[in-house]
């Protein structure tokens, strides 16, 4: 292999952008279970180590801007790379989508939870189970893989449209409850947008590997269809 | 009148062999008019033997001979009744190392013009030519001084300018900024998008960044079982190097071989 100091680089830049997830990944679950159990501290924790997450996105950002320059990478060398640059910026935005549950929580202060949560904690792991496995296909390439894994996007689409409906149902009968109901349909759809975000990176890493820019889903569009 | 075709000059399974050893076999490419065309590959791969086959400096070479057609405007550029020095008129040729002859830096440009018959008037072709270069305002006040007096870059722009002089349809370059530093490489590159605008720009080159940076289009080439040479990938060079096709290519561009 003759560029094995670069191989080695690219190897390092993937296990950081591994690191990088499972921060996220840790911060989704780790918000709402914090909401579940009105941990307010747990909460406040979250916020300071999104604070690591950005970091983290930028160290990777500034690594990526060095092999570029240093490397010149070409074909799937540039795409790989390219594509990274996109991806840790999908999941700096994600480490925020729990942030901004974290940040709902210690907005409630001491008001009680509307209704105990049940959907919402499946919408959190199944999006964190997606993100991890959309990020195991990303660094071995496996473009099956990152093909099939937007179509569990629909999983999480109806949960929210559940959500949805429920929170509607009783607003209309308690409008006293607006407010509640509203944290509530803010943290769903938060989490509604960590799947799109996680389908964003199964397409970058098809991308990667084929060449080929497809939108493998339009997720987007599900919920104002219904 | 000539026809307008948008391909400057064309192949259809050109061979160059030296004796019985095929050193470049079978290559058809169409070499659009007015763009710069790269061709690339590692070393040996025949890129400089193809280069010099399009304007019959290999019939210098003892031993050589080409079989296939090489086509400008349908005529086969080969064929018996097609003077070779017409051929190298029409198109002209800037090598590695910058060769300016041993005269003046005006009468490097008037030289071939003359010679050529021409019978305008000789002070606004060598200022022409030498704006053309991108040169004229570095030398306008030492033209009749020796030309080896100026720097390999201001060297190698006064062969394109020369070259330029006796207005050729095409320009082939060989390595033109490998023996250059950086400034003057990224002149030599500026100067080629300029004179796109009026000619086709055939370039053998080593450097991919410069292949990438300056061309449009890029025949990739490498050597068969047989130790031929020939173009196994030709496209638009944002394609070859962003997704190239062929695995091969893929692996010289990105630097997994060469």
């Amino acid at each position: 292999m003759i560029r094995k100091t670069f191989e080695h680089e690219i190897q390092q830049v993937k296990d950081e952008v591994l690191l990088l997830g499972s921060m996220v990944e840790h911060a989704i679950v780790g918000s709402v279970d914090a909401l579940k159990k009105r941990d307010i501290k747990a909460s406040e924790k979250i916020i300071a180590e999104d604070r690591e997450v950005n970091k983290k996105r930028f160290a990777i950002e500034n690594q990526l801007m060095i092999l570029i320059a240093t490397q010149q990478p070409m074909a799937h060398d540039l795409r790989l790379l390219a594509s990274t640059m996109e991806i840790i910026s999908e999941l700096e935005r994600m480490g925020d989508y729990a942030k901004g549950i974290a940040n709902i929580n210690v907005r409630m202060g001491g008001e009680k939870l509307l209704k105990p949560l049940i959907d919402i904690p499946r919408m959190a792991e199944k999006g964190r189970d997606m993100l991890h496995r959309a990020l195991t296909a990303f660094v071995n390439e496996d473009v099956e893989a990152a093909k099939e894994i937007p179509i569990e996007d629909d999983e999480v689409d109806a949960l929210y449209n559940q959500i949805y409906h429920e929170l509607m149902l009783i607003i209309i009968q308690d409008p006293k409850s607006i407010e509640r109901a509203n944290w509530l349909l803010w943290v769903a759809h938060n989490l509604e947008r960590v799947a799109d975000r996680v389908t964003n990176i199964c397409e970058r890493t098809v991308f990667i590997a084929t060449g080929e820019f497809s939108e493998i889903k339009n997720s987007d569009d599900e919920f104002w269809k219904k | 009148m000539l026809m307008e075709n948008t391909y400057a000059i064309e192949t259809k399974d050109l061979s160059i062999h030296y004796g019985g050893f095929t050193a470049v076999n079978e290559v058809n490419i169409k070499v659009e008019r007015r763009k710069i065309t790269a061709v690339i590959g590692p070393s040996g791969c025949g890129k400089s033997t193809l280069l010099r086959a399009f304007n019959r400096m290999n019939d210098f070479v003892p031993g050589c001979h080409v079989s296939g057609e090489l086509l400008m405007q349908g005529q086969n550029l080969y064929s018996r009744n097609v003077d070779p020095v017409e051929v190298r008129r029409r198109i002209g040729m800037v090598f590695q190392k910058p060769n300016p002859f041993p005269k003046s830096i005006y009468e490097n440009i008037a030289w071939g013009a003359r010679i050529n018959g021409f019978k305008g008037n000789m002070n606004e072709l060598v200022e022409q030519s030498l704006q053309s270069a991108a040169l004229w305002d570095e030398v306008k006040d030492k033209l009749q001084e020796s030309a080896y007096a100026l720097s390999g870059g201001q060297q190698q722009r006064l062969c394109i300018a020369r070259t330029i002089a006796i207005q050729p349809e095409i320009i082939l370059m060989d390595e033109p900024a490998s023996a250059l530093d950086p400034i003057s490489t990224l002149r030599i590159e500026e100067l080629m998008q300029e004179l796109k605008k009026n000619y086709t720009i055939l370039i053998v080159t080593h450097n991919m960044q410069q292949a990438a940076r300056a061309s449009d289009f890029t025949a990739m080439m490498m050597i068969d079982e047989n130790r031929s040479g020939g173009v196994i990938e030709f496209d638009e060079t944002k394609k070859i190097f962003t997704r190239p096709m062929d695995k091969r290519t893929e692996d010289y561009v990105t630097g997994r071989f060469g």
